[in-house]
C-alpha cells in the first residue's frame, strides 16, 4: 500500500546550501523530540488534557514554514504542535501549555488544541475541524486589502476536505484571488475513519480544479518535495497570483490522540510500512549519502535538540499554574 | 435637528467610519453595486471599490469564517447578512471561533468584527426571514449584542461597534428601518451597556426593545392621558445588559414588566427578572411580569403572524394587570 519516498527533488537537494538543509533537519527533529517527550509526559500524568501528536508528519510543517516570515499567518488544527514549532513557537512554550502552566504559549487557556502565538504568526490551532481554512482565507483578504506582502496558510487534514469549510474557503480565496496556501496533510484517516471510506475521490489535489486554483500533490514524507511545492505557492501568493492547494500525502504513526486505542481501523503492517518511510531518518540518510551535510553537524543537532526537548519538559514541570483569579480575563478587549 | 431614517443613520455611521479607516470593509450578498437589499451600502461600491464593498457568494459560513481571519490579522470587517436569520449557517464560526478568540489567545488577538442584519416579525416575511435571536447570543461570553431602537441610537451604537475591538452583533428590526428621527451630523458614539430612559414615570417600569418599544411607547402615551405614569426603558444592548438602570427605576416604581417580541423561555425578560429579584427584591411591590411573542416559528399569513406578536391591546392589558397587582 505504501511505496518508497518519491524523491522528485534532486535539484533542490543540490541547490539548497548545507545550512539550509541542516535548518530543515533541525526543525523536523525539534518537532519529533518535543512530541516524544510530550507523549511520555502524557503517559506520566503531567498533561491534564488531550495530546494529538504529529509524529510522522513533520516534513509538512517544516517544508512549508521554511518559506514563511513571522508576519505571515498560520492557522492550524487539533494536530498542531508541529505547525507551532515550525512557525517559531519554542518547545518550552508548547510543553508548558500542555502542562496547563502560565508560561504556556496560550498562558494555560488552551492546551494542545489551542496554541496561540500571534507574535510569531501562529494564529491558533483549533479543536474544530475546518475553521482554519476560512481564517487563512481571511488573512489573505486582509493582506490583499491593505496591500501587504504577507500570506495566510491553513494546515488541515484529509478529514477537513469533506467539510463545508473546505469548499467555501477555497472558493472564496479563488474568486478574490487571495494570497493563501491550503496545505492538506492527507494522513488517510479522519480520527479513525478512513479517507477512502469518507469520499469517492481520495485525490485531494484533484479538487483544486473545482475552484479553478492551482493544486499539486506531493510526498508529504519528503521535506524537500514539500519545500519545493510550498516555495512555488508562496511565490505565487506574494506575487498576486492567488491561492494554491497542496496535498501532502503522509501518515501519523501514533494513535489519533495519546492514550487512545489504536486498533480496529488500520493494521500494524501498515503502520510499520510508514515508519520505514520516516521523514527524518530518511532525510538524514539522504543528506549524508548526497554529501550535503556532515555526520558531525547532524550529530551535533541531534544532541542539541534532545537537550532542548528535555529542557522544555523540565521548564513546564517547574512553571507555575495560572492564577485562578484570572479565569475571566480577556473575554473582551481591554 | 434634521430627521433621517434608521437605515440612513446607520449607513452614515458606516460611511463616516470607512472614510476615516481604510481597514474597514463590508461583505455580504448584494451589498456591492446593488447597495444592499436594505440600502445599507448604497453608493459604497462606487466610493470604496469592490474589496471594501464586497459581494459574496451565498456562503455564510465561509465569509463569516473568512472575516474572523481578517479581523485577527489587522483589518476590520463588517458582515452584512441582509436578514439576520442567515447567520445561523455560520454559528460554529461565531460561537466557537469569533466569540472565543480573544480569550483563547489571552488577549493577544483582537476580533474587531461587526455582524449586522435585519431581525423581527412583520410583512409576512415568514419564518426564515423573521427571527430575533438576540437572547441566544446574549447567552454567550465574548460577543456584544446591540438592538437599537431610534435612528439616533442606530448611528451612535454602530459607530461604537466600529471603533471597538470586540465582535458585535448589530440587529436592526425591519419595522424600524424606515422610521425617522433626529440625528446629528458627524461622529458621536453611544456606549454599550447604558440603557436609555424613553419616558420617565412613577407607577411602573416597563423594559422593552426594538420595535416593541414603539408600540409600548404609544400605549404609555395613551395611559398618560388617564394619569397613569409609566417609566419606559430601552436597554439598547443585551450584552452588556444594563440592569442597574432598571433597578434604579424599580426602586421608584416597585413594579416591572418586560415587553419583548421574541420568546419568553430563557429570554431577556427572564434574565432581567432574575437579576431584579436577586438584587432588588425588597423594592418590588408585585411579581415581575413578562409579555412575549408566542414560542413558535413565525407563520406567514397576516392573521397568524399578528397572533404571535404582542399588540397594543395586549401591552395595555399587561400594564394594567401589573398596576392592579
Amino acid at each position: 500500500m505504501t511505496a518508497a519516498i518519491t524523491y522528485t527533488t534532486d535539484a533542490t537537494l543540490q541547490t539548497l546550501d548545507s545550512a539550509a538543509h541542516l535548518a530543515l533537519y533541525r526543525v523536523m527533529l525539534i518537532i519529533r523530540r518535543t512530541e516524544e517527550q510530550l507523549a511520555r509526559a502524557h503517559q506520566g500524568g503531567f498533561i491534564p488534557g488531550a495530546c494529538h501528536t504529529y509524529i510522522g508528519e513533520e516534513a509538512v510543517a517544516t517544508g512549508v514554514c521554511a518559506h514563511l516570515r513571522h508576519e505571515d499567518a498560520v492557522f492550524s488544527t487539533h494536530r498542531g504542535h508541529g505547525h507551532a514549532l515550525a512557525k517559531g513557537v519554542t518547545p518550552r512554550e508548547v510543553a508548558a501549555e500542555l502542562f496547563g502552566r502560565v508560561t504556556g504559549v496560550s498562558r494555560g487557556r488552551g492546551g494542545s488544541m489551542h496554541l496561540f502565538s500571534p507574535e510569531v504568526g501562529m494564529m491558533g490551532t483549533s479543536g474544530i475541524v475546518g475553521p482554519c481554512i476560512l481564517q487563512a482565507t481571511g488573512a489573505g483578504y486582509t493582506y490583499k486589502l491593505l496591500g501587504q506582502d504577507r500570506v495566510g496558510v491553513a494546515f488541515f487534514g484529509d478529514g477537513a476536505v469533506n467539510n463545508g469549510a473546505f469548499h467555501e474557503g477555497l472558493n472564496l480565496a479563488a474568486i478574490y484571488g487571495l494570497p493563501t496556501l491550503f496545505i492538506c496533510e492527507n494522513n488517510m484517516y479522519a480520527t479513525e475513519v478512513a479517507f477512502s471510506y469518507a469520499t469517492r475521490n481520495t485525490e485531494v489535489a484533484s479538487r483544486g480544479a473545482a475552484y479553478g486554483i492551482p493544486a499539486v500533490a506531493v510526498d508529504g514524507n519528503d521535506v524537500l518535495s514539500v519545500y519545493e511545492a510550498a516555495g512555488e505557492a508562496v511565490k505565487r501568493a506574494r506575487g498576486g497570483g492567488g491561492p494554491t492547494l497542496i496535498e501532502c500525502k503522509t501518515y501519523r504513526t501514533r494513535p489519533h490522540a495519546e492514550g487512545m486505542r489504536d486498533a480496529g481501523y488500520r493494521t500494524a503492517d501498515e503502520v510499520d510500512s510508514w515508519k520505514a518511510r520516516d521523514p527524518i531518518s530518511s532525510y538524514r540518510a539522504r543528506l549524508i549519502e548526497a554529501n550535503r551535510a556532515a555526520e558531525a553537524d547532524l550529530a551535533a543537532i541531534d544532541a542539541e535538540v534532545k537537550a532542548l526537548a528535555e529542557d522544555a519538559i523540565e521548564f513546564a514541570k517547574n512553571s507555575p499554574y495560572p492564577d485562578a483569579a484570572t479565569a475571566t480575563k480577556y473575554i473582551y478587549s481591554e | 435637528m434634521r430627521e433621517i431614517t434608521f437605515t440612513v443613520a446607520a449607513r452614515e455611521a458606516l460611511d463616516e467610519a470607512m472614510s476615516a479607516d481604510p481597514r474597514i470593509f463590508v461583505v455580504g450578498e448584494g451589498i456591492g453595486p446593488r447597495g444592499g437589499n436594505f440600502n445599507t451600502t448604497l453608493g459604497f461600491y462606487e466610493k470604496y471599490g469592490p474589496m471594501r464593498a464586497c459581494d459574496t457568494p451565498i456562503s455564510e459560513r465561509g465569509f463569516v469564517g473568512m472575516c474572523a481571519g481578517a479581523a485577527m490579522t489587522g483589518s476590520r470587517p463588517v458582515v452584512d447578512f441582509m436578514f439576520f436569520d442567515f447567520i445561523l449557517d455560520s454559528m460554529g464560526e461565531l460561537i466557537n471561533q469569533i466569540a472565543k478568540m480573544q480569550y483563547m489567545s489571552s488577549g493577544r488577538l483582537k476580533m474587531p468584527l461587526v455582524l449586522r442584519g435585519a431581525i423581527g416579525i412583520g410583512n409576512s416575511s415568514a419564518t426564515h426571514h423573521s427571527g430575533n435571536y438576540y437572547p441566544i447570543f446574549a447567552h454567550l461570553p465574548g460577543i456584544r449584542v446591540v438592538v437599537p431602537y431610534s435612528p439616533y441610537d442606530a448611528k451612535g451604537l454602530f459607530r461604537t461597534a466600529l471603533r471597538g475591538d470586540d465582535p458585535v452583533l448589530f440587529l436592526e428590526h425591519k419595522s424600524l428601518l424606515n422610521m425617522k428621527g433626529p440625528v446629528p451630523e458627524g461622529e458621536y458614539t453611544i456606549p454599550f451597556g447604558k440603557a436609555n430612559i424613553l419616558r420617565e414615570g412613577t407607577q411602573a417600569t416597563v423594559v422593552s426593545l426594538a420595535f416593541m418599544l414603539k408600540r409600548t411607547a404609544e400605549v404609555c402615551e395613551k395611559l398618560a392621558s388617564e394619569g397613569i405614569s409609566i417609566e419606559l426603558i430601552d436597554p439598547r444592548t443585551v450584552n452588556p445588559l444594563d440592569v442597574d438602570t432598571v433597578l434604579e427605576s424599580v426602586k421608584k416604581t416597585g413594579r416591572l414588566l418586560i415587553v419583548d417580541e421574541t420568546f419568553a423561555p430563557c429570554g431577556i425578560g427572564a434574565e432581567i427578572a432574575a437579576q431584579v429579584m436577586e438584587r432588588g427584591f425588597d423594592d418590588l411591590d408585585a411579581p415581575v411580569a413578562r409579555l412575549n411573542g408566542v414560542h413558535t416559528p413565525t407563520p406567514y399569513s397576516p392573521p397568524l403572524e399578528a397572533a404571535v406578536v404582542p399588540d397594543a391591546v395586549a401591552i395595555e392589558r399587561a400594564i394594567r394587570d401589573l398596576l392592579a397587582e
